[in-house]
C-alpha cells in the first residue's frame, strides 16, 4: 500500500475503535434491558441492585397475552393447572380467563402499517415517476408543497381530522388510519422514490418506446423492475413510520383500530405497571424494526433525510 | 414486478378503451399519476389546515355542539400571544430544542469523526449505534420511565455507580430541576445517530486530495480541522439541524410517555400543551389558533433557515 497522509495511524484507529465501541455498548444497553426485563419475574424486574443474572421465565409474555383473575386456594387445589402457561400464573393463585387485547392491538398495527405502506408506495411511485420524467407544471412548487405537509405538527391538523372523521364515520376505523398514515407518508415516498427513479437512465425507456412500447408499458416493464430496490426500501421506511406513529393513534383511536404504541404503555399489572409484560410487548413490537434497520443500513441515511443526502 | 390487479383490469377493459388508455399522451399520464397524491394531500392535510384556520377565528368547542358558534376575530390570537403560560411552554420548547441540538451535534459529529478513522469493524458498531433512532418513541419513552425509577432504575443505578450518589436520592422525572434533562437525555440517546450518519456522509464527501494539498502547505492538523473539515461538513451539519429542529419543535410522543408535561408544567412542550387545550379542555377555537401559530412559526423558521443553508452550500 502506498503511503497516504490521510490514512490514520494504527494507534489512532485503535483509540477511535475503542471509543466508538464504548458508545455503542452504552447506547444499546437500554434496548438489551428491555429484552432482558421481558424474561424476568415482576419481583426480579424491580430488584435492587438491578439483576443482570436471573432465572429467565415466560411470565411476562404470559401476562402480556392473557387476562387473569385471582382465585381462592381451595379453587386452585380443585382445579390444578393444565398448560405450562397456567402453571406459571398458578404460582400467584391465578387462573387464565381469556386472551388480553394485545394480540388485537398488534394485529391492528400490522393491518394499518401494511395497508398504508402499500397505498403510499403505490401512489408515491406514480407521482415520483411523473415528477421525474414529465414536464409537470409548477413541478418545484408541487414538490415543495408535498414536503411541507410533513412540517405540520400532527396535533395541529388533528382537530379538524377528528371532526371530519367523526362526520364521515372514519374515526377509530382501520380505513381512516390507513388513509391518514398514507397521507403523512406520501411526502417521504414521493421524495425518496423520485431520487431513486432519477437515477435510472432515461435511455432505457426511450429504447423501449422506440421498440413500440407505450409509455405505460415502458413504466411497468422497464422502470418498475429497475426501481425495485428503491421501492422496497421506501416501503420499509413507510412501514416503520406507520408502525411507530403515536400522536394520531392516541387521539383518533380508542378501541377497534387502536395500534400497539398507545396500548403498550397502558398494560397494568397488580399494583402498578407490570414491567415484564410491558417489556415483553415492547420487545415483540421493537424487534421487527431492529431487523429492518439492520437490513436497510445502506439506505438508512437516504431514507431519514428524504433523499437529501445520498451516499 | 407485475400487479395482478392491473392485469385483471387490463383484461376486463374493452380493446378500444385499452388502446386509448395505453396510448395516452405523456401529459395526461403525468396528471393521472400525480392527481391521486395531490388529492389525498389536499383532503387530509390542506383541507384540515384551512378548517383549523377557520376555527381559529371562532369560539367553537367540540364538547358543546349545540352552542352557537361566534365569530371572535383575532381574539384567540391576542389571548394566546399575551398568555404567560403559553410563553412558558415556548421557553420549555426552546430549552429542549437548544440542548438536544447542542448535544446531538457535539456527540454525533465526534462519533462520525471517530468512525471516519476507518478502524476495523466500524460498520458493525455503526449499525448498533443507529438502532435507537428507528424505534417507536412512545414505546421506548415509556420504558425509560422504568430506567429512571429511583433506586431500582438502571439509569439511577448507573449514575450511582459512577458518582457514588445514593440511587434512591434523585428522581429524574419527578424532580422539577431534573425532568427537562430527563427528556434531553432520552432524545439525545435516540437521535444522536441521525446527526452522526449525516456528518459521516459529509466527512466521506471530502476529497482526500484537499488534505494532501494542505499537508504539502504544512498546515497543522488543528488548522486542517478548522479550515477544511468543519467548513466542508457545515452544509451537512446544517441539514441535520434543520431535520432535528423541525422534529423536536413538534416533539410529542416521547415526552407524553416520559413525563406527560410534568412535574408541574416544567416539561410542558408546545405540542403537549396544544393537545391539552384541544383534547382535554376542548377549547377548539383557541387551540386552533394556537396550532396555526405553531405551524407558522415552524414554517417561517424553516424557510429562513433553508435560505441560509443554500447560501452556505453555494459558498
Amino acid at each position: 500500500m502506498s503511503y497516504s497522509v490521510t490514512e490514520p495511524s494504527a494507534r489512532q484507529k485503535w483509540i477511535a475503535g475503542i471509543l466508538v465501541a464504548l458508545y455503542a455498548v452504552i447506547t444499546i444497553l437500554p434496548l438489551v434491558w428491555i429484552i432482558a426485563t421481558g424474561f424476568k419475574t415482576p419481583s426480579d424486574s424491580i430488584a435492587y441492585p438491578p439483576k443482570v443474572v436471573f432465572q429467565p421465565t415466560l411470565e411476562g409474555y404470559v401476562n402480556l397475552f392473557t387476562t387473569r383473575t385471582r382465585q381462592t386456594p381451595e379453587y386452585m387445589a380443585e382445579h390444578p393447572p393444565q398448560t405450562w402457561a397456567e402453571r406459571i400464573v398458578a404460582k400467584y393463585d391465578m387462573t387464565i380467563v381469556g386472551p388480553s387485547r394485545f394480540g388485537a392491538r398488534f394485529l391492528n398495527s400490522v393491518i394499518i402499517g401494511f395497508g398504508s405502506t402499500f397505498l403510499s408506495v403505490f401512489l408515491g411511485t406514480l407521482a415520483a415517476y411523473a415528477f421525474s420524467r414529465f414536464k409537470v407544471p409548477l413541478k418545484d412548487d408541487l414538490m415543495f408543497f408535498i414536503l411541507s405537509t410533513r412540517m405540520m405538527p400532527p396535533i395541529a391538523v388533528a382537530i379538524p381530522i377528528f371532526l371530519m372523521y367523526r362526520t364521515l364515520g372514519l374515526s377509530d376505523t382501520h380505513l381512516g388510519m390507513i388513509l391518514l398514515y398514507t397521507a403523512v407518508n406520501l411526502s417521504l415516498s414521493v421524495w425518496l422514490l423520485k431520487g431513486f427513479i432519477d437515477e435510472i437512465p432515461v435511455e432505457y425507456e426511450e429504447a423501449a418506446l422506440i421498440d413500440g412500447y407505450t409509455r405505460f408499458q415502458a413504466f411497468r416493464k422497464v422502470v418498475l423492475p429497475q426501481a425495485a430496490t428503491g421501492i422496497a426500501s421506501t416501503a420499509i421506511f413507510c412501514l416503520i413510520f406507520a408502525w411507530n406513529e403515536y400522536a394520531f393513534a392516541v387521539l383518533l383511536t380508542s378501541g377497534e383500530a387502536q395500534t400497539a404504541p398507545p396500548f403498550i404503555p397502558t398494560i397494568i399489572g397488580v399494583g402498578g405497571q407490570d414491567w415484564p409484560a410491558v417489556a415483553a410487548g415492547a420487545t415483540l413490537f421493537l424487534l421487527p424494526v431492529m431487523v429492518f434497520t439492520i437490513l436497510l443500513r445502506k439506505h438508512l441515511l437516504r431514507g431519514i433525510t428524504f433523499g437529501a443526502v445520498r451516499k | 414486478m407485475t400487479n395482478p390487479a392491473l392485469g385483471r383490469l387490463a383484461k376486463a377493459t374493452p380493446p378500444g378503451l385499452a388502446h386509448r388508455l395505453r396510448g395516452l399522451s405523456d401529459r395526461t399520464i403525468a396528471w393521472i399519476f400525480v392527481a391521486p397524491t395531490i388529492f389525498l394531500l389536499l383532503a387530509i392535510n390542506i383541507f384540515p389546515l384551512i378548517w383549523t384556520i377557520r376555527l381559529s377565528f371562532t369560539n367553537f368547542r367540540v364538547n358543546r355542539p349545540n352552542e352557537a358558534v361566534k365569530w371572535v376575530g383575532l381574539q384567540n390570537y391576542s389571548r394566546i400571544l399575551n398568555d404567560a403560560d403559553i410563553w412558558a411552554t415556548m421557553t420549555n420548547t426552546a430549552h429542549f430544542l437548544f440542548w438536544t441540538l447542542f448535544f446531538q451535534i457535539l456527540i454525533g459529529f465526534a462519533l462520525a469523526w471517530l468512525i471516519n478513522r476507518k478502524f476495523k469493524g466500524n460498520d458493525l458498531w455503526t449499525t448498533i449505534i443507529v438502532l435507537p433512532m428507528m424505534l417507536s418513541p412512545a414505546v421506548v419513552g415509556n420504558f425509560w420511565t422504568f430506567l429512571y425509577q429511583p433506586q431500582i432504575g438502571l439509569f439511577n443505578y448507573a449514575v450511582a455507580f459512577v458518582t457514588g450518589a445514593d440511587p434512591a436520592s434523585f428522581s429524574m422525572i419527578a424532580d422539577v430541576r431534573l425532568a427537562p434533562w430527563a427528556l434531553i437525555i432520552v432524545d439525545t440517546w435516540m437521535w444522536t445517530p441521525f446527526v452522526m450518519l449525516i456528518c459521516l456522509a459529509g466527512l466521506r464527501s471530502i476529497p482526500e486530495s484537499i488534505y494532501e494539498a494542505a499537508e504539502c502547505d504544512r498546515a497543522s492538523p488543528w488548522r486542517q480541522f478548522w479550515t477544511l473539515t468543519i467548513p466542508m461538513v457545515l452544509p451537512f451539519l446544517m441539514l441535520a439541524v434543520l431535520f432535528r429542529g423541525i422534529e423536536n419543535f413538534k416533539m410529542f410522543d416521547l415526552v407524553v410517555q416520559l413525563t406527560g408535561g410534568g412535574p408541574g408544567d416544567t416539561t410542558l412542550l408546545t405540542s403537549i400543551n396544544l393537545k391539552r387545550e384541544a383534547f382535554e379542555k376542548w377549547r377548539t377555537g383557541y387551540a386552533s389558533a394556537y396550532a396555526v401559530i405553531l405551524f407558522v412559526t415552524i414554517y417561517g423558521l424553516a424557510s429562513i433557515y433553508v435560505k441560509a443553508l443554500n447560501r452556505v452550500k453555494q459558498r
